[in-house]
């Protein structure tokens, strides 16, 4: 029914795994990349230079204003023309990930650490707290708690956006299914709606986990 | 008795505008002083400066003898002073007993057993035994504000400065913390308050400093200040208390 019979013909099970999972090595490489550099530029962002803070938010516009399959073409193909570099479309992508994932993850932290009250800082201060013990008892213990629910978030956001990277030939759990209906178009002409189907269902199961740990951390911690 | 703290020409400014201007005050051991005044006088500011939360442009604030602005022991004298804010500004992350044990641990250096004996000791004195384990968020505005003024108390501080702290509470909390204060001073403990409850300040107060513009108007006990006040500004500010003059 509805060519559902087709995802489990042959390999075809296995296949979509494996694609599944390349668009989640991505999204984990990416998420292991931006979220530390993503803190580093938030904290940044929150100081006090000027310039460096206007160097990032230019940075954060720029990233945010592209669209992320343009950002894709830029570093697959645009590296190629521009300096001759040969760069896998896995890797693109990564790159492509790690900068819009930094990008996000340091305004969440810039927002976090603005959204901790002048006051915190001053009764600590009166308590006889040195600034470097202000700092770990008290702001960044209420800056993770704030943090984890939205990089979680942005977690989920990024495995969304994985289904983009089948546009520089990455071959990911979309791909895989484009294969396998091409394949099947004779015998099973209707596949397209079980297939797709399997693949809301992968990306359902691949987001709806982390996002119910993030109500659960937001629930305990709000 | 002898001076605890000593404000000398105190002047503060926040760019061009002055928000306060000579300011001399001494507070000896065991005092209690209400500063009274209309908003945006500089009261707040005044606090804010001996706590050293605020620089200053012009004077200076011994505490014991010793200037806190330019001491290289800055944070020892200032861990003669304890302050409890309008906001409370307790930490939201924390339970009640840690809030309160967190300086004297990890400032003070003092062993965790014996700073939470302390902590449950203070705790029961304000009426609030068997919230240890609270979030601040589970308190009431009122059990936050006695939560803010033990996590003051337990670092010993000689001269405890209060900020408004019952503006942001709901009438019938008020009390509740007023009489902590009240029992403070019972204590003998030297205190400075900020404050717009006129029928507290009188109870309290050994001493009544009025300031206005960033100005000492008028600096009297309580039954004159109360009574008969010297000055027309004085008048003036404590007819807005009554509404005889209304009718």
């Amino acid at each position: 029914m509805w060519g559902i019979e087709v995802i489990f013909k042959g390999k075809n099970f296995l296949r979509l795994l494996g694609g599944l999972g390349t668009a989640l090595e991505i999204s984990a490489t990416a998420v292991l990349i931006s979220i530390p550099l993503g803190i580093i530029l938030g904290v940044l962002m929150a100081g006090k230079n000027p310039v460096i803070k206007a160097i990032l938010r230019v940075y954060l516009d720029f990233i945010r204003i592209m669209p992320q399959l343009v950002l894709l073409f830029l570093v697959f193909f645009g590296t190629t023309k521009a300096w001759g570099w040969d760069l896998s479309g896995e890797v693109s992508s990564v790159i492509v990930f790690s900068m819009w994932g930094a990008a996000e993850m340091s305004d969440l932290v810039r927002g976090s650490l603005a959204a901790i009250p002048k006051h915190q800082y001053e009764s600590a201060q009166s308590l006889g707290f040195t600034p470097i013990q202000t700092k770990m008892y008290i702001i960044i213990p209420q800056t993770i708690r704030r943090l984890i629910p939205l990089s979680i978030n942005l977690i989920t956001r990024m495995i969304k956006t994985t289904s983009l990277v089948l546009m520089i030939g990455v071959v990911e759990v979309l791909k895989v299914s484009q294969q396998i209906i091409e394949a099947n178009r004779m015998t099973a002409p209707d596949a397209a709606f079980g297939v797709y189907l399997f693949v809301f269902v992968l990306y359902f199961i691949a987001c709806f986990i982390p996002s119910i740990f993030a109500r659960k951390l937001e629930k305990k911690w709000s | 008795m002898s001076e605890l703290l000593e404000v000398k020409h105190l002047t503060k400014r926040f760019g061009d505008s002055s928000v306060l201007e000579d300011i001399n005050i001494t507070v000896k051991k065991g005092e209690v002083v209400v500063i009274l005044g209309p908003s945006g006088c500089g009261k707040s500011t005044l606090l804010r400066c001996i706590n050293a939360l605020e620089d200053i442009q012009g004077g200076e604030i011994l505490i014991d003898g010793e200037n806190i602005v330019r001491s290289p022991k800055t944070s020892d004298i200032m861990s003669k002073v304890g302050m409890v804010f309008q906001s409370y500004d307790l930490f939201p992350h924390l339970n009640v007993i840690d809030n309160i044990t967190l300086a004297p641990r990890k400032v003070q250096k003092r062993p965790k057993a014996e700073a939470e004996e302390e902590a449950r000791e203070l705790l029961k004195r304000v009426g609030l035994s068997g919230r240890e384990k609270s979030l601040p968020r589970e308190l009431s505005g009122g059990q936050k504000q006695r939560v803010a003024i033990v996590r003051a108390l337990i670092m010993h501080p000689e001269l405890l400065l209060f900020d408004e702290v019952t503006a942001a509470l709901d009438p019938e909390m008020v009390r509740e913390v007023l009489e902590v204060i009240l029992d403070l001073a019972k204590q003998g403990r030297t205190m400075m308050i900020v404050t717009h409850e006129m029928q507290f300040a009188k109870a309290i107060a050994d001493r009544v400093i009025m300031i206005d513009s960033g100005t000492i108007v008028e600096e009297a006990p309580p039954e004159q200040f109360f009574t008969a006040p010297a000055s027309e500004r004085a008048k003036q500010f404590l007819s807005t208390f009554t509404y005889e003059n209304v009718r």
